[in-house]
């Protein structure tokens, strides 16, 4: 008996002897999955427990990760909602039903990209913030190499800057998908298309994530790094010898959102947490936390150092046509086909 | 030998064979499943049969009935009729305790034990969260039907004891020599990998051949396997790129020479030479694989990247121009080789000590010369050790998604490829599937040819006798390779180092080097509060949650780990090299992969285990258990059985054996194993990344946030505080587990490198 004994010991620590938190549903609590920087999603929370009392629960990832996440759990959902990170993926989400319809009383105050993204879902999704694509250089490389500054997206096309560009790939990410679908608008697909290639000639390389050449820039791997401006200005704000530029053939942006997951275990504290987040005291937390987007509430002040979207020649923005799945799934496949793989 | 060997097992085992045994024996027997099947009433009648939410205060309200009411009471008020069938099996495995004839009692309780197995796990998956789980049921059953929780103590419980009874029938009934403990230690392991390891593998693999609608569909698999940037070859010809699977299988290959190698040179000096400096050599082989992913990474861009350090002063004082050679295949090589080689080194420094010093001094009294004697002596000796290390650095390199990642360039590799179909822009959880198995694929080669490779030969050097021999001084020009290749990596791996610590004191490295504390302060600042101290930092709660999972995660997988090595060298059964190639699995497939495998596996009944710390020891145990396995056998295969033998011939049962023979001359590999697993469950990222809950953050996803973010200064400060914990822990499983001793003379100063 004496081995069977130990062989059970063994596997009783291995499986069952462990006192662990079970899954929480008890009242009074609110799961939170947060897709922006950490030290926004963190007061946010604080700010929301002590404002109504709810227990937040707060898991940060990105908003590629929370989708697969939310996607891989919908059998049995932990999260009650989905707060921030880039509309694309919330979009597909809406799009394949994991999250829920919401008619939020707070709609009315928000700007009309806010409402088109809501509109765009079908009620599944609001926009919460927003930031323009751009691109920023290095002023002392640029500097250094004497080159002009670059203010346009056809600037960066100079043979000067060969292998001096840096953009992420749009496969991996939804900023340089941004980008692709930027210029699609902009220039019409096959126009696009050439302007890639072309471009793809001075690109260093294609990273995997999509604010990576902002600190590529700041740390002068690069010279011209592609990505959202709030994701430039942070660099700046922290120090970096680099100036953001909003291309002057107008830009792309993306609308940061919010969803209520389907299912959601805490459905009346969700929808507590949705109408809190949309109101002015709530989106300004996040200048502190040098986030520098655009909030989605009128009302809210806009951080003085966020880049004004006024002074940004912003281009009227299909998320409805460029967010679905099988229009997005076409464009990769033809940059793939025909970008990506060019010889330099 | 082996003529001793069989003599020895023809009369060693008195406990072989229980049916031949009579009258006597057989009582004995009886006895023996008698505690189990008690523990198996207990677990049905009660204990609690559902999972419990042990925070809950109204957890046990209603017992035995309610939430927290125990299987019989259940099924006998009706709540849960479906858990009544259970009683037969139980029942069944009474009578056999009561049964007198041995063959009879052992049939019996192999049926009940399968039977139990069969009609607890059927219950589980019919009745679900929300119903009937399979639409036949549904319709044959009518209505959504009954729900139910996820399996708790008592059903857990029961599954073990059930599991157990039917491997004590085997044993009766001639299994492994009619060895118990043998069978059911087979019988965990095999059970334990098929839960959690094929199921939650299995149920990702398997949408490697749907559609995005979940219907089968062959021909898309077909199309994706078979897709150009799988497999293209335009690198050979032209300027163009070469297929994904050929950049992984290239750069694994590349890796694990590099690491075997070096982990080789790295053993060597530390076991065979008076080298001074061994302590502090020992600590920089160990460093890589205790500093959390993206530092190295990041250290080697400030290093040689365009504005590095290095670079800028070759550029000024040679005229070098600066490029970006770092990003690509030089870049993730180079990390990779950093991060893998103290792998290779734990595996080998082990098989080193072990190569019997008499062995070596024969060939020398035979007048051959040192290299001689290194080369056709000590190097075949080496085999097994030196394709194990291989096969783990190819695999980690396979498998590896943070170098890759950081240094990356626009060389791609499979598994950030994988990575970016989970999560990417464009998802395709099909394409990650069946990227994931052109990934496995390889393993399996790798594993093929390194079985192939080190044949059927006896690596037999530490047996019963004391050896009197002296390990011989390395050959002069063996040494001089060693330190040729060793020392300059070592000067390498401390500038990196020397970086990372510096960079948690200055405001941003690379740029602005001003002294300072905010980073610390930021991350781990510990205030005087009303109620004592408080851990104010943002980083005290995923530091403590990490502490908690590694230290739980790291004796699981030495013991599961090391239990498997022995069982694939030291037992024969069929489908033994079956059983070896899955226990590698998990540690082929992306930890992405695992990741998302696990939420579809274990997010739902009966199986719920999502949201607890549980999730995460267990992804660490069945991740990181292939490395204790594989050491386990490498260390083996140098142990001569018949000192097992000599131990059961004393009428020593296997465990008394393994516990007092196997076991001390295991040391080295229990060391590797705890130290490997500990540092694991601190520093892995991918898989973790979906287990996550607010509760239990892992420091290392903290981390990579702050990398994110460009926080360069909290991630590196964060990952120096675990350098440190880590280096603790190492010196602390290194007094825990002490130094092997192998009978061997020590006149020369050759003291063994434990710290391996």
């Amino acid at each position: 008996m004496f081995l069977t004994r130990r062989a059970l010991g063994v596997a009783f620590s291995a499986g069952f002897s462990i006192v662990l938190a079970g899954p929480v549903a008890a009242q009074g609590q609110l799961t939170v999955y947060c897709s922006v920087q950490e030290e926004w999603c963190r007061p946010m929370m604080a700010a929301f427990e002590k404002e109504t009392g709810i227990k937040v629960s707060m898991t940060r990832k990105s908003s590629g990760e929370t989708y697969a996440q939310v996607k891989a759990e919908s059998a049995n959902p932990r999260g009650d909602v989905w707060w921030g990170g880039t509309g694309d993926p919330h979009m597909q989400a809406a799009e394949e039903g994991l999250t829920e319809e919401y008619k939020s009383p707070k709609l009315t105050e928000l700007n009309d990209w806010a409402v088109r993204q809501w509109e765009g879902s079908k009620g599944r999704t609001v926009g919460i913030y927003s930031g323009a694509l751009g691109f920023a250089y290095n002023t002392k490389l640029i500097a250094e190499k004497k080159l002009p500054e670059p203010k346009c997206w056809a600037d960066l096309l100079d043979p000067k800057l060969k292998d001096e560009v840096q953009v992420a790939d749009p496969n991996s990410s939804g900023t340089s998908y941004t980008m692709l679908a930027t210029m699609v608008q902009i220039m019409g697909e096959q126009k696009a298309f050439e302007y890639l290639k072309a471009l793809h000639k001075n690109i260093n390389q294609y990273t995997k994530s999509g604010a990576a050449p902002a600190k590529a820039t700041s740390l002068g791997e690069t010279t011209v790094g592609i990505a959202f401006l709030h994701d430039h200005v942070m660099m700046i704000v922290d120090g970096a010898p680099m100036k953001a530029v909003a291309p002057c053939e107008g830009t792309g942006y993306e609308i940061g959102s919010m969803s209520i997951i389907k299912g959601a275990k805490n459905m009346d504290n969700a929808k507590k947490f949705y109408d809190w987040a949309l109101t002015p005291a709530a989106q300004a937390l996040a200048a502190p936390a040098k986030s520098f987007q655009v909030p989605s509430n009128k009302a809210t002040p806009i951080p003085p150092q966020a880049p004004k979207l006024a002074d940004i020649k912003l281009i009227n923005f299909d998320f409805a046509k460029y967010g679905s799945s099988d229009e997005r799934k076409r464009l990769l496949a033809k940059w793939d086909a025909e970008v990506k793989n060019l010889p330099k | 030998m082996t003529a001793i060997t069989e003599a020895a097992g023809g009369s060693s085992r008195p406990r072989s064979a229980g049916e031949g045994r009579g009258k006597r024996r057989t009582g004995a027997e009886s006895v023996r499943s008698g505690p189990l099947l008690l523990a198996a009433w207990i677990a049905y009648a009660l204990l609690p049969w559902y999972w419990l939410d042990f925070q809950a205060p109204a957890g046990m309200a209603g017992y035995p009935l309610g939430p927290a009411g125990s299987g019989l009471a259940l099924a006998l008020s009706g709540k849960a009729w479906w858990l009544a069938p259970i009683l037969i099996p139980l029942i069944v495995a009474t009578v056999a305790w009561r049964t007198a004839d041995p063959l009879r009692r052992n049939g019996l309780l192999v049926f009940a034990g399968a039977l139990g197995l069969w009609a607890v796990l059927k219950q589980g998956f019919v009745v679900g969260l929300k119903g009937w789980n399979f639409a036949w049921v549904a319709a044959l059953m009518g209505g959504p039907g009954p729900s139910q929780a996820g399996f708790g103590l008592g059903a857990g419980l029961l599954l073990l004891c059930f599991l157990l009874l039917m491997c004590q029938g085997l044993a009766g009934r001639g299994w492994c020599r009619g060895d118990a403990f043998i069978v059911s230690a087979v019988g965990i392991v095999v059970a334990l990998i098929l839960l959690f390891v094929f199921f939650p593998v299995s149920t990702i693999l398997a949408s490697a051949f749907q559609d995005n609608a979940g219907h089968l569909d062959f021909a898309l698999f077909v199309a994706k396997i078979t897709d150009q940037s799988i497999w293209g070859l335009d690198c050979v010809t032209g300027r163009l790129r070469c297929g994904v699977a050929w950049n992984t299988l290239f750069l694994g290959v590349l890796v694990g020479v590099a690491t075997t190698a070096l982990g080789l040179a790295f053993a060597l000096i530390a076991t065979r030479t008076d080298f001074r400096l061994k302590g502090a050599l020992r600590i920089l082989s160990i460093l890589p694989i205790i500093t959390p992913p993206f530092v190295i990474g990041l250290a080697l861009i400030l290093l040689f990247g365009r504005s590095g350090a290095v670079t800028a002063w070759l550029s000024e004082w040679f005229g070098i121009p600066r490029s970006r050679w770092i990003y690509g295949l030089p870049g993730i090589f180079l990390a990779q080789a950093l991060a893998f080689t103290p792998i290779a080194y734990m595996v080998l420094v082990g098989v080193v000590q072990g190569i019997a010093p008499s062995l070596e001094e024969a060939s020398q009294t035979l007048r051959a010369s040192r290299w001689t004697t290194f080369r056709t002596v000590t190097l075949p000796l080496l085999r097994p050790g030196l394709a194990n290390a291989f096969l783990l650095g190819f695999v980690e390199s396979l498998a590896d998604f943070g170098n890759p990642l950081v240094l990356g360039g626009n060389f791609e590799v499979l598994s950030t490829k994988i990575f970016f179909a989970v999560v990417g822009s464009a998802t395709d959880q099909g394409r990650a599937a069946v990227l994931s198995l052109v990934l496995l694929a390889f393993t399996l080669l790798a594993f093929w040819a390194q079985q192939m490779w080190i044949g059927k030969k006896v690596y037999v050097t530490v047996g019963g006798k004391g050896d009197a021999g002296l390990p011989l001084p390395l050959p002069k020009r063996v040494a001089v390779a060693c330190y040729a290749t060793a020392l300059p990596w070592a000067l390498f791996t401390a500038s990196v180092y020397v970086l990372i610590l510096v960079g948690g004191f200055v405001r941003s490295l690379g740029r602005d080097y001003t002294i300072t504390l905010d980073h610390y302060l930021s991350g781990f600042r510990i205030e005087q509060g009303a109620g004592g101290l408080v851990f104010s930092g943002g980083a005290w709660d995923s530091f403590f949650a990490t502490l908690e999972v590694a230290a739980m995660a790291a004796p699981l997988t030495a013991v599961i780990g090391l239990l498997t090595g022995y069982l694939l060298t030291r037992q024969r059964f069929a489908g033994l090299r079956a059983f070896e190639f899955s226990t590698m699995l998990s540690f082929a497939i992306p930890g992405t992969v695992i990741g998302v495998s696990y939420i579809l596996a274990f997010n739902v009944p009966p199986f719920e285990l999502t949201g607890t710390a549980l999730i995460l020891v267990i992804c660490f145990v069945f991740r990181n258990m292939p490395v204790g396995v594989r050491s386990a056998v490498a260390t083996l295969s140098q142990i001569d059985k018949s000192l097992d033998e000599a131990s059961l011939t004393l009428g020593a049962r296997s465990w008394t054996t393994l516990r007092l023979v196997v076991l001390p001359l295991l040391r080295p590999a229990i060391l590797a194993t705890l130290v490997y697993s500990f540092v694991r469950a601190m520093t892995a990222v991918s898989a973790v990344i979906f287990l996550v809950s607010a509760k239990y953050n892992m420091a290392t996803t903290y981390i990579v946030g702050r990398v994110e973010a460009g926080e360069f200064g909290i991630a590196i400060a964060y990952a120096s505080v675990l350098i440190v914990v880590m280096l603790v822990a190492i010196l602390g499983f290194d007094r825990l587990v002490g130094k092997r001793k192998l009978g061997r003379r020590e006149a020369p100063p050759v003291t063994v490198a434990a710290g391996g």
